[in-house]
């Protein structure tokens, strides 16, 4: 909280700084793009939007842009608010609520709803039991342990998930986040999808239930997980460290987090035609039942929103260069290192650029 | 005291004729300042309490399908409510008879030196950012607290608050109270010290000379005479644990629900920390629910002050 209200400060100071300064930098446009720009959104996203303002400034000397990380929901609310927040950063697409006032605000500057995307990121189920290094787990036993419905590391259905294994005793403490997040509302519609039987509710931010344990955002689930033995969570895969990580059943296979296996899976992931309208909104659901053993189908995926046409043209401008760069593979190779995300697949990519490409045109 | 009112008045009229019969200045700019400051606490307080309100209201009208969770706002808020109750009142219940203990050996048994440093070093916990003791609490306290918690579920089971299961990772409430227990101990043992060492000398050799022990002349002339000190302090300390927010949100492994049970895995959610967990992620009329369970605890934290108050004018009166 207190890192939070630290980092809207700290946003604001800069947007007031560089208000003052955008002036003067207008007319320095020989190299790219320049101005700023003002985006808000998802924490997820945080670590890649600051590898790519970072590279983005660094390539056009007059540009700033700042990205405010409030969350997800506040940064499309902001968005649809209008004023100094250009693009938005979401781990969920606009609902049917949100959207005709999205929509209002892009046509109220003269242009058209973007929703594209940009960022995709592997989740692994990290575990806590010394001597067990190779677990693996089919979607229902997955299911089973976090709603409480398997007890203990030997259980049967686990048994049947790692034959010859040497599975000890230990009862299963399962850990989930306490606060709100796009991480643990892509965990549970995995859940929901592949495993519909056990799973019976709803994904969501909020994890939809009152037993076991938690721990506030990343690094505590990560360290609750890490202090005490048999515990079990899920997180980015970027932030297991030396846990142990659990293989996923994928058809008759297992399959480990990888960079390629989300962008694979997201790829063919189908679009959901009642939450995409227009040309350039890209509302995809992520596919979390593919039989394919390239396919590793438990991953976060993040959107950008912008419009394609600001009454500032500036703006615009902006917008179109920063998307453009965002989704070009220095950018999404620029965020893998920073942010240990993978990068968007081909199929994706190409769709992405023809919005990017409609932005001011 | 009389004399002493008179001279000042005198000396007021000859300051007052050698002016020309106004106010200086200097005092009125501070009458002014003073006067502004106090204005300005009370209206902060007021806007405050109207931010609260005004933007509750949304909440209190909402349907309840459109509230979180689905629940009605009071439904919603109750158990936060009692999370944060319980929990300070663990913190409180653990803190002071130990600070009373504190205060005790720092005015009346530890020889004068040690007294003094060992004052500075509690009111010194009062400087430790309650972020460090929430990593405190996750990296060391939590981890050590697990055989703890082992042993309490094997053997006192039968009490409610240990009923168990025994949560493997030590993130309990118990842990939680512990840690705020910590942090409003130097607080309470400030307030205590402050009144126990202004104990009149009379009743103290008076006891001492009618024969009794040192713990005897504490129990009988020390206590009676700082109750109303270790009472408010006490309530001063709730108040601060009621609060409490990045400590707890650390620390304890929050599920939201209603029980005594203070070594497992679930526990209760406090108001502060689940405002601190939710609201970045939150928009719209979530964003109104928490800011209504805020209203709650301004107003808990109230009703604790009213309390502590009303003890102490009555104790005053004995």
């Amino acid at each position: 909280m207190n890192r939070k209200w630290w980092l809207v400060s700290a946003a604001s100071a800069v947007l007031a700084l560089t208000a003052a300064a955008c002036g003067s930098s207008n007319d320095n446009s020989s190299s790219g793009v320049s101005g700023t720009l003002a985006g808000a959104g998802s924490s997820a996203q945080q670590a890649a939007q600051e590898a790519w303002t970072a590279k983005f400034e660094g390539q056009n000397s007059g540009a700033t842009i700042s990205y405010d990380a409030i969350g997800s929901g506040g940064g499309r609310d902001q968005f649809i608010a209008g004023g100094k927040t250009a693009f938005a950063g979401s781990d969920a697409p606009f609902d049917s609520e949100e959207l005709p006032k999205a929509q209002q605000r892009c046509s109220g500057e003269g242009g058209e709803l973007v929703e594209i995307p940009n960022y995709i990121s592997p989740l692994a189920i990290v575990y806590n039991l010394p001597g067990v290094d190779n677990l693996q787990l089919a979607p229902e036993t997955t299911a089973k342990i976090f709603k409480g419905e398997i007890t203990t590391w030997d259980d049967p259905a686990i048994k049947a998930d790692n034959p010859g294994a040497n599975l000890p005793s230990t009862k299963i403490t399962p850990v989930h986040r306490s606060d709100e997040s796009g991480t643990t509302f892509n965990f549970t519609d995995y859940l929901h999808e592949a495993a519909p039987s056990v799973w019976t509710f709803d994904a969501d931010g909020n994890w939809p239930l009152k037993t076991g344990e938690s721990g506030a955002q990343t690094s505590g689930l990560i360290q609750a997980v890490k202090a005490g033995e048999g515990t079990i969570g899920y997180a980015d895969e970027s932030q297991a460290g030396d846990l142990g990580v659990a293989k996923v059943k994928v058809g008759s296979t297992y399959v480990a987090p990888s960079a390629e296996g989300a962008s694979h899976d997201f790829d063919i992931s189908k679009k959901d035609p009642a939450l995409s309208p227009g040309k350039y909104v890209f509302a995809y659901k992520v596919e979390r039942t593919s039989t394919d053993p390239q396919d590793y189908p438990i991953l976060l995926v993040s959107w950008l929103m912008g419009c394609t046409k600001y009454s500032d043209s500036n703006n615009t401008d902006l917008v179109k260069a920063y998307f453009n760069y965002i989704i070009s593979s220095d950018g999404q190779q620029a965020a893998a290192q920073n942010a240990g995300s993978a990068p968007i697949g081909p199929t994706i990519k190409n769709e992405d650029q023809t919005a990017v490409d409609a932005i001011g045109g | 005291m009389e004399a002493h009112t008179d001279t000042t008045t005198q000396a007021g009229q000859i300051l007052a004729s050698a002016t020309g019969g106004r106010r200086r200045p200097g005092d009125r700019i501070f009458n002014n300042a003073a006067v502004i400051a106090g204005v300005a606490v009370l209206a902060l307080l007021a806007g405050v309490a109207i931010f609260l309100v005004a933007d509750s209201i949304p909440a209190v009208t909402a349907k309840t399908a459109d509230l979180p969770d689905g629940k009605t706002l009071v439904d919603y808020i109750a158990p936060l409510a009692f999370g944060t109750i319980l929990a300070a009142v663990v913190a409180v219940v653990i803190a002071v008879p130990l600070a009373v203990a504190v205060a005790l050996f720092i005015s009346h048994v530890a020889p004068r030196r040690l007294a003094l440093s060992l004052a500075y070093v509690v009111d010194l916990l009062a400087a430790i950012p309650s972020i460090v003791y929430g990593l405190w609490g996750i990296f060391v306290l939590g981890p050590a607290m697990v055989p703890i918690l082992d042993w309490l579920v094997a053997r006192l089971s039968w009490i409610p608050f240990f009923a168990g299961p025994a949560s493997v990772t030590g993130r309990t409430m118990l842990t939680a109270g512990l840690v705020l227990a910590l942090m409003i101990l130097p607080i309470v043992s400030a307030v205590a010290r402050e009144v126990f060492s202004q104990t009149p000398r009379r009743l103290e050799e008076g006891a001492l000379a009618l024969g009794a022990t040192r713990w005897e002349m504490i129990r009988m002339s020390v206590l009676p005479f700082g109750k109303s000190a270790v009472i408010s302090g006490s309530m001063l300390g709730l108040g601060r644990a009621l609060g409490e927010t990045m400590a707890v949100v650390i620390i304890l492994s929050a599920s939201g629900i209603v029980t005594f049970n203070l070594v497992s895995q679930e526990n209760p959610t406090p108001i502060a920390a689940n405002i601190a967990l939710k609201f970045p992620e939150s928009s719209g009329l979530d964003v109104n629910a928490l800011i209504a369970s805020g209203l709650v605890l301004f107003g808990i934290t109230l009703v604790v002050n009213m309390i502590a108050r009303l003890i102490i004018s009555r104790s005053d009166v004995q």
